[in-house]
């Protein structure tokens, strides 16, 4: 009985992961943007590679805070975690949230994280873990996810047995828009759990009445009809099952076991008349299904009952040709697994583009061993393993192809190792030379720019005389050195000569100052464009040098380390792979021996019946002939 | 033959299937089992993935050469991107023909990376040509040209699209 809460996890997890934090939100961090990108076209291990690697260097730089993912930071790492969750990889996904969960994040955000986390302890089966999990949600919970919480927290009470928590937390949960359906049904299985059986009964009978458009809703509002005529003919209350189970759709998926049910129900009242309209209409259903093969043997048992033996005789004739033939499908499947097809056939990626690909997987001719195994495929360890053996494949497709890379990126290195190598030395050796040009050159503007701001703030007009001014100041200082100790009766007005023409010079120096040292500022602006461009192009050849060094040196390391890490890879994803599809492999084969098995036992019991209705048909004809 | 029938009937709908539950109990420690190590080497495989991105991005695309281009939507627009195409200086960058996946993505918050080259340091034209349809289902053709400086950094533009207009394409520095 506790497998049916669990059936309806699957809609539960597609209902918590239908939701993301910065899905309207709009991005300044373009690379966290990028991750969303693939995210949100379901290729999540593109979107982690690009969220981790962004993270990483987030976490990796000086100042955060000026970095663009520094405002999304709690969102990128939920995002993390979510992805993760969605690339099935739950132990690191657990790590992520809990991560969250322990930052001061904000109140929203955390009980978010606290409910997926809560989500992944459940579909790993640990509901002590996933209850505590729930337990951290505390303040403000996200409106979107609500309503998914309460019914988590109602199938964590029923996996746990204990009914009666989850009674009071269902009946809250009946009117939820999403959850409404659904917590209907629970609910009657949860009276059933708790011993509540008459409770039970007539909560499933208001599930069953559920009104909505939803698929989903109708489904499970199908699924509470038949459980409810299930439950009502196991107990032999054959007449009051059958109007449940003729309520269930004959378009929806539980409509087969419903039809079935509904003509044992009428068997068991002794009307095999009214059990012939639901077998007869099962029996021409696809051939495959296990309740239409049932019918296909019950419905020449009906006709037995209803003394046509001629027509009981032929429908059993028709049932051992169908039986036969399925039978000689099913060893063909066999083998077929047997021979490496089955998986083959899982990887091929055509179909897989195909969001429904499991479904169009069973319509390919080529693929009979996919008719059986739908029932397998919809069960949870097998789907993991289906989908952990696919990721195996798409992940060794990604190794195979980054070992092309490793060549390319070893070709290139190489070829730029060859074209710098020999060219090197000579720039180099040409740049030193010029590189101490260059250095005395900025040396020099250093000083004048120096000499420029003494200036203005201690004006030395010599300073600004033109070279042929500074010589004739040197010339008269060497005459009135010579003249001071000269006996010259000349001596005294060459002196005032002198001092004349030195005064004519400190005059045009002193009156012309400022205009020679606005010139003098002027030709230094000049001057410091021109070193700025020169230092600009010092640093550019200085960076293009050391691009040129960088685009072949250090790589063979890195290149080796990757290619051997790839190759190992490669290696357990082999043995994975055949330890995975092994695995499948035997339970398909099982799957479809334990489906040959019944059908052989059919055959047997439809070869028997086959023989009695002849009899009887003959015996019958026989009478009537004596009349 | 009905008894035992209707039995098999009442296991079908609570277990799904008796012989796949069996045969699901014999190989479920081991599928969870395996479900570990392939989270193991999943985890590995990025990290293989992770280290390669940087790898590849150091050799063929050397940051004071290195220029990404993002395309993104208005997030207030609901325009249908069918193609961009990017000019550098003239030249064909690359030109981008939209899937449904990606539109959808992009409408939904999604950046993407549409181009990664390498272009000389300076100034240069960044051609922007967009097909799409807009709101009204009117189909919209339109190109605008920009103008950006390569510097010794890498150099990362985005272009946020927003329909037909004069703002209908507006390139901005990261």
């Amino acid at each position: 009985m506790i497998r049916a809460p669990f059936s309806v996890i699957g809609l539960l997890l597609i209902f918590s992961l239908a939701t993301s934090p910065t899905q309207s939100e709009e991005l300044k961090d373009l690379y966290f943007g990028e991750a969303l990108f693939y995210a949100h076209q379901g290729q999540y291990f593109a979107a982690l590679e690009r969220l981790d690697t962004e993270l990483k260097q987030h976490n990796g730089v000086d100042e955060p805070e000026l970095d663009s993912l520094y405002s999304y930071i709690d969102d990128a790492e939920f995002s993390l975690g979510d992805f993760e969750l969605r690339y099935r990889m739950h132990h690191r996904a657990g790590r992520a949230i809990k991560a969250v969960l322990e930052g001061a994040v904000d109140e929203v955000v955390r009980n978010d994280a606290a409910y997926r986390l809560a989500s992944i302890h459940f579909q790993k089966g640990q509901m002590d873990e996933a209850m505590l999990a729930l337990q951290r949600i505390d303040g403000k919970v996200p409106e979107s996810i609500r309503d998914n919480v309460e019914f988590l927290r109602a199938n964590i009470y029923l996996a746990q047995a204990r009914p009666a928590d989850a009674i009071d937390v269902l009946q809250k949960l009946e009117g939820s828009s999403a959850f409404g359906a659904f917590a209907a049904y629970n609910l009657g299985i949860a009276y059933l759990q708790n011993g509540q059986r008459q409770a039970a009964l007539e909560q499933l009978e208001r599930a069953g009445q559920f009104a909505s458009s939803d698929p989903a809703a109708l489904a499970i509002r199908d699924k509470s009809n038949l459980v409810l005529g299930t439950i009502l003919l196991e107990d032999a209350e054959y007449a009051k099952s059958i109007p449940f189970l003729n309520r269930v759709r004959l378009d929806g998926p539980f409509s087969n076991q419903a039809l079935l049910s509904s003509g044992w129900a009428n068997m068991s009242l002794e009307k095999a008349d009214r059990a012939v309209v639901p077998w007869k209409i099962l029996s021409e259903r696809e051939v495959t299904d296990r309740a239409a093969q049932e019918a296909i043997l019950g419905l020449p048992y009906a006709y037995g009952k209803l003394n046509v033996h001629g027509r009981a005789a032929i429908s059993y004739g028709h049932a051992l040709d169908s039986f036969r033939l399925e039978v000689g499908k099913l060893n063909e499947s066999i083998e077929s697994i047997r021979e490496g097809k089955f998986l083959q056939a899982l990887i091929r990626e055509e179909i897989r583009k195909d969001k429904d690909w499991v479904i169009r997987l069973r319509s390919l001719p080529e693929t009979p061993e996919t008719y059986y195994l739908m029932e397998l495929l919809a069960s949870h360890d097998f789907q993991t393993g289906l989908q952990n053996y696919l990721d195996l494949a798409d992940l060794r497709h990604k190794l195979i192809a980054w070992q092309a890379s490793f060549d390319s990126f070893d070709d290139m290195v190489g070829i730029r190792r060859t074209h710098y190598e020999p060219l090197l030395p000579d720039i180099d050796s040409d740049f030193r030379e010029l590189d101490s040009r260059m250095r005395l050159r900025i040396e020099q503007h250093k000083m004048l720019v120096q000499r420029r701001d003494q200036l203005l703030t201690m004006p030395r007009p010599e300073f600004l005389a033109t070279p042929e001014e500074q010589m004739m100041l040197r010339n008269i200082e060497k005459i009135e050195a010579q003249l001071k100790n000269s006996d010259s009766p000349f001596a005294v007005s060459s002196l005032q000569r002198a001092a004349r023409l030195r005064g004519v010079l400190t005059w045009r120096l002193e009156t012309e100052y400022h205009e020679r040292l606005t010139t003098f500022d002027q030709n230094l602006r000049t001057l410091d464009t021109a070193m700025a461009t020169l230092e600009e192009k010092y640093e550019q050849y200085v960076r293009s040098r050391q691009a040129a060094t960088h685009s072949f040196v250090g790589y063979e390391k890195p290149i080796s380390r990757l290619r051997a890490q790839a190759q190992n890879s490669v290696q357990k994803i082999d043995l994975l792979m055949a330890r995975q599809g092994y695995l499948l492999e035997i339970t398909a084969i099982e799957e479809l021996s334990a489906r040959r098995s019944t059908l052989e036992n059919y055959t047997d019991k439809a070869r028997f019946a086959l023989a009695d209705s002849y009899d009887r048909a003959t015996q019958q004809q026989a009478r009537i002939g004596e009349k | 033959m009905s008894r035992l029938n209707r039995s098999i009937a009442v296991a079908l709908i609570f277990c799904g299937s008796l012989t796949a539950a069996g045969a699901q109990e014999l190989s479920g420690d081991d599928m969870r089992s395996l479900d570990g190590q392939v989270q193991e080497i999943k985890s590995d495989v990025l990290n293989i993935a992770s280290e390669l991105g940087n790898l590849e991005e150091r050799l063929l695309y050397p940051s004071n050469t290195q220029l990404a281009l993002f395309v993104s939507i208005a997030q207030d627009k609901q325009l249908r991107l069918d193609a961009v195409k990017l000019e550098i200086d003239g030249q064909l960058a690359t030109h981008h023909i939209y899937s449904f996946q990606e539109l959808e993505a992009l409408q939904k918050g999604g950046v993407q990376r549409i181009f990664t080259g390498n272009v000389v340091t300076g100034g240069h034209e960044l051609r922007v040509t967009v097909l799409g349809k807009l709101d009204n289902g009117e189909d919209f053709n339109l190109s605008d040209s920009f103008s950006f400086d390569k510097g010794v950094k890498p150099k990362t533009l985005g272009i946020k699209l927003a329909g037909s207009g004069a703002n209908g394409i507006q390139v901005g520095d990261w």
